[in-house]
């Protein structure tokens, strides 16, 4: 399965000499002034950035790190919000001709210590005083580590150390360091080579310690350009950026196709008001990974369950038309015209209102990625006549390799490899890519570069094969595939997926690999189980008290019995359990990406699987949670297990 | 958090002069002198009915001490109403938050802004010259310096009624400032709160105490006592109407008197770390 033919559509050549800086500076200089290159929301208001101000910020700092001392190839991490100053900080530092690494927000001190001490940062941009404070507790472990350079001055008014230096600062250096040198910024951006590492990037990775991706200029801008080719947008496109740059799908949508396109790209206030900001922007294009859709879903059910009977009833029209509609373009049967009549009628009054309400109302492509979604959520979206599409990719191809094309969506796969790329099956059924956009080794880890780069190829882990129609279909992890009674196999995030669709649970996790039966341990939403006690006049104290209750397994149950609906027999939920806390990535239950470390929570809740396989009706927990700040605290409490009644 | 707990010598800001104050035959204030300098964070702590809120509401205003005189900045102001002590630079929060629920959060906090508007009816009626742009001035002080350091961009258009009693806290908080007090009086600020939401209090507190824009004086009276040794500078014993002392935290902490008035209630002197 290959793709090939060459492409301009983001009208930019990669030559070999082609850099992330180069291209910066080309788009910065044509643009200028007139036109905006970011808009951050603040105090309320919307403020634009132009390309000629993000050209100035991006100059000084970058000259200010070269003051402070920044040589080639050293590593900068990055570690903050989606903020200008996050993404300025990145470009400064490939202008500088460093290497970006950037770490998850909400990392654990462990993890930041761990990829600060691998990957040899020498500076690390933290946002404000939490950012800084997590810095200096590591700063005398990681000796290569020389200046902490922070932005946000709230609370920082007692800090002293003197490795700490502010962005004003650091800016204000490099503007000195211009009077001295004036043509130094371009000199250094001129010497760049598109081979060379641009960015080091940690893989989440379920089963072990991250692992660092090298990753060059060359592949970060052909991965941009491949995806254009497919889905152009344009120079007037309005994006909006507020998952993690940690994850490389933001990195593709911000670096590799912002650039080259050069649609604005809008920042959120804060991280709380990203979902109401998306709605004021209404982004032309949106990549997100499946828990933002399963949210979406989960807001528009519980709307629903909350609203009037009359309203009620136009929703249940409208998705009666959406379903019917959606499905017969996915079977590619024509659409008659009074099919098309009952859409329109079912858009005016109820999706176009809706769509608005997700900030969904412009989106022309919507991609979703980094884990599996469920078909139900998958139908849901087109349904309400949003063209999501799969995508499949990782950190190793700089973002995705393979993508739904418009009119050509089939929800059980994940599309057609994109322009230059190349997919085959290996013989033991594990994916395989060759791309100009696959990585170039991992860092300081020459064992596993060697299994996962094997002759151009990268090899991914993943197992999947190529359906009928040249769609890629990914299976679940090689090691994740479970082995049923009878001998069949079994994808759990298939089942998992199912039982998030209901609004009342939040994550699932699935048991059964060669047991007799499956078994789940589910959490409730809080917020929307919670509402739903408070109208059924349950007391309840906490999340912990919540989930016990037997009506909210009487509620839990219901919900298992719908997804259970038309699985075959040895497939279905038998026995279940409420797990009285949330799955966390801080407590390494779930991967930064927010996919579920099997492994890891088969061995820390070895308890709750044995009750599960066990005629006891509860199992008795004991155990410790971590808060971000390093804290922990103890739960004890029984955990109810209850059989799935027919 | 260096300079907490360090002595402010500045200049005395209010000072309560032997104030007496009885409802009936029960005296909840009998002659109590206090003195809060400029910049402090001066806590007030005692049993339940110890007066502390009787205090509170005599510096305010909402009650008018029988005997003693309390002044602000040199002047007496026994005779003055709250609205009239609230222009002079005093604002306070109250034990259980006095919040407009049916408003909006930025609706409550531009309530607090009230004193600060100087244009007239007319006007105002039309939206015009002055009022338009004293609206804009008061927008950027409401957006830049107290959502933003509340960290209540998220809810901002939410009514306050359907808010979790933590953010309302914060919420009247936000309201208070708007005044720009050079006087902050806060009754029980974190009383009901959460371990994070006393956190988060405990740092504003800080922030508008010692941030080179706020410098607020601060009159705390609170149960939490971790919390109020780390944050203040004095720290005012109050028992059944008389002062037992007045002092730093650590003098307070090794009085015997107060670990005697306190005997028996060791839950005041839990902490939630």
């Amino acid at each position: 399965m290959q793709h090939d033919g060459s492409m301009q559509t983001t009208g930019v050549e990669i030559t070999e000499d082609l850099t992330i800086p180069k291209l910066f500076f080309q788009q910065a200089t044509r643009y200028g002034n007139n036109r905006v290159a970011m808009r951050e929301k603040e105090f309320g208001i919307w403020r634009p950035i132009t390309w000629q101000d993000y050209l100035e910020n991006v100059k000084y700092i970058a000259l200010g790190l070269i003051s402070i001392g920044l040589e080639e190839n050293d590593k900068v991490a990055m570690i903050g919000d989606n903020r200008p100053e996050g993404l300025w900080a990145e470009m400064a530092t490939l202008c500088a001709r460093g290497i970006g690494v950037w770490l998850f927000q909400d990392c654990l001190i462990d993890e930041v210590k761990y990829i600060i001490d691998h990957s040899d940062t020498k500076f690390i941009f933290g946002e404000g005083q939490e950012e800084v404070d997590k810095a200096i507790s590591i700063f005398k472990e990681c000796p290569k580590l020389q200046k902490i350079i922070w932005d946000d001055p709230k609370g920082m008014r007692n800090y002293d150390e003197d490795y700490l230096i502010s962005l004003k600062e650091v800016q204000q250096l490099g503007r000195e360091l211009e009077k001295e040198k004036p043509d130094l910024f371009e000199e250094l951006i001129n010497k760049g080579r598109g081979e060379e590492v641009a960015l080091l990037f940690y893989t989440s990775g379920t089963t072990a310690l991250p692992k660092g991706a090298l990753l060059s200029h060359h592949n970060m801008l052909t991965m941009g350009q491949h995806l254009m080719a497919v889905d152009p947008c344009e120079s007037a496109d309005d994006y909006v950026s507020y998952l993690p740059f940690a994850w490389i799908g933001e990195q593709m949508m911000s670096i590799s196709c912002g650039l080259q396109i050069g649609y604005t790209i809008n920042f959120p206030e804060e991280p709380d008001t990203a979902q109401e900001n998306i709605r004021e922007i209404g982004p032309h294009v949106m990549f997100a990974p499946p828990r933002m859709y399963e949210q979406m879903t989960r807001t528009v059910q519980v709307k629903y369950l909350d609203s009037t009977w009359i309203k009620r009833k136009f929703y249940e029209f409208s998705t009666f038309v959406g379903y019917k509609v959606a499905n017969l373009k996915f079977e590619k049967k024509p659409v008659t015209w009074y099919w098309r009549a009952l859409e329109w009628l079912a858009s005016i009054t109820i999706q176009k209102k809706l769509k608005d309400h997700l900030g969904l109302s412009r989106v022309r492509n919507a991609y979703t990625g980094g884990a599996a979604m469920g078909p139900d959520h998958f139908r849901f979206f087109h349904a309400l006549g949003v063209n999501l599409k799969q995508i499949y990719g990782q950190t190793e191809v700089a973002g995705i390799s393979v993508v739904h094309r418009s009119g050509d969506i089939k929800f059980d796969t994940v599309g057609h490899p994109i322009p230059g790329t190349e997919v085959k099956i290996a013989e033991d059924g594990e994916i395989l890519t060759r791309s100009p956009s696959v990585f170039l080794g991992y860092y300081k880890n020459p064992e596993a570069t060697e299994k996962t780069l094997i002759d151009g190829w990268l090899y991914s882990g993943d197992k999947g094969f190529i359906d009928d129609d040249g769609h890629l279909v990914v299976f679940d992890r090689t090691k994740d595939v479970f082995t049923l009674k009878d001998g069949k196999p079994f994808a759990p995030q298939y089942l998992e997926t199912r039982l998030k669709f209901s609004p009342y649970i939040r994550d699932s996790w699935v048991i059964g690999d060669k047991k007799d039966h499956i078994s789940a341990v589910l959490c409730i939403d809080y917020a929307v189980v919670g509402k739903w006690a408070d109208e059924k006049k349950l007391n309840y104290t906490s999340y912990q008290e919540l989930s016990q209750m037997p009506e909210v397994y009487d509620l839990v149950e219901k919900q298992i019995r719908l997804a259970n609906k038309d699985l075959p027999e040895l497939a279905k939920v038998v026995k279940f359990t409420n797990l009285y806390k949330e799955l966390d990535a801080d407590d390494d239950e779930l991967t930064r990406t927010r996919k579920l470390r099997r492994a890891f929570v088969e061995k820390r809740y070895e308890d709750i699987v044995k009750a599960l396989y066990s005629d006891d009706n509860s199992v008795h927990i004991d155990t410790a949670i971590k808060y971000e700040d390093g804290r922990q605290a103890h739960i004890k409490t029984d955990l109810q297990i209850r059989t799935v009644r027919d | 958090m260096q300079g907490a707990n360090d002595l402010i010598e500045g200049d005395v800001l209010l000072e309560l002069s032997d104030i007496h104050m009885s409802f009936g035959k029960v005296v909840a204030l009998a002659g109590v002198s206090l003195k809060v300098r400029k910049g402090e964070i001066h806590s007030i702590i005692g049993p339940n009915g110890a007066g502390k809120t009787v205090m509170m509401n005599c510096i305010n205003g909402l009650y008018h001490p029988q005997q003693g005189s309390i002044s602000y900045r040199g002047q007496e102001i026994n005779h003055l109403k709250p609205y009239e002590r609230a222009a002079l630079g005093m604002s306070r929060t109250f034990q259980k938050v006095e919040v407009f629920g049916g408003m909006t959060v930025l609706d409550n906090i531009r309530l607090g802004r009230h004193i600060h508007l100087k244009s007239g009816i007319a006007s105002g009626s039309l939206w015009a010259g002055k009022t338009a742009r004293e609206e804009i001035e008061h927008r950027e002080f409401i957006e830049e310096e107290i959502i933003d350091l509340l960290e209540i961009e998220s809810i901002r258009h939410k009514p306050v009624g359907m808010l979790p009693y933590g953010l309302q806290k914060r919420v009247e908080l936000g309201r208070a400032l708007a005044l720009e007090p050079e006087l902050l009086i806060l009754d029980e600020p974190l009383a009901g709160l959460n371990l994070e939401e006393v956190e988060d209090m405990a740092r504003f507190i800080l922030d508008v105490n010692e941030e080179e824009r706020w410098k607020v004086t601060c009159l705390l009276v609170e149960h939490d006592m971790g919390v109020v040794m780390d944050l203040s500078h004095r720290v005012f014993v109050l028992n059944f109407g008389y002062m037992i002392m007045d002092g730093t935290p650590k003098k307070v902490q090794d009085n015997p008197e107060v670990i005697k008035a306190y005997l028996g209630e060791e839950d005041l002197y839990a902490t939630r770390r």
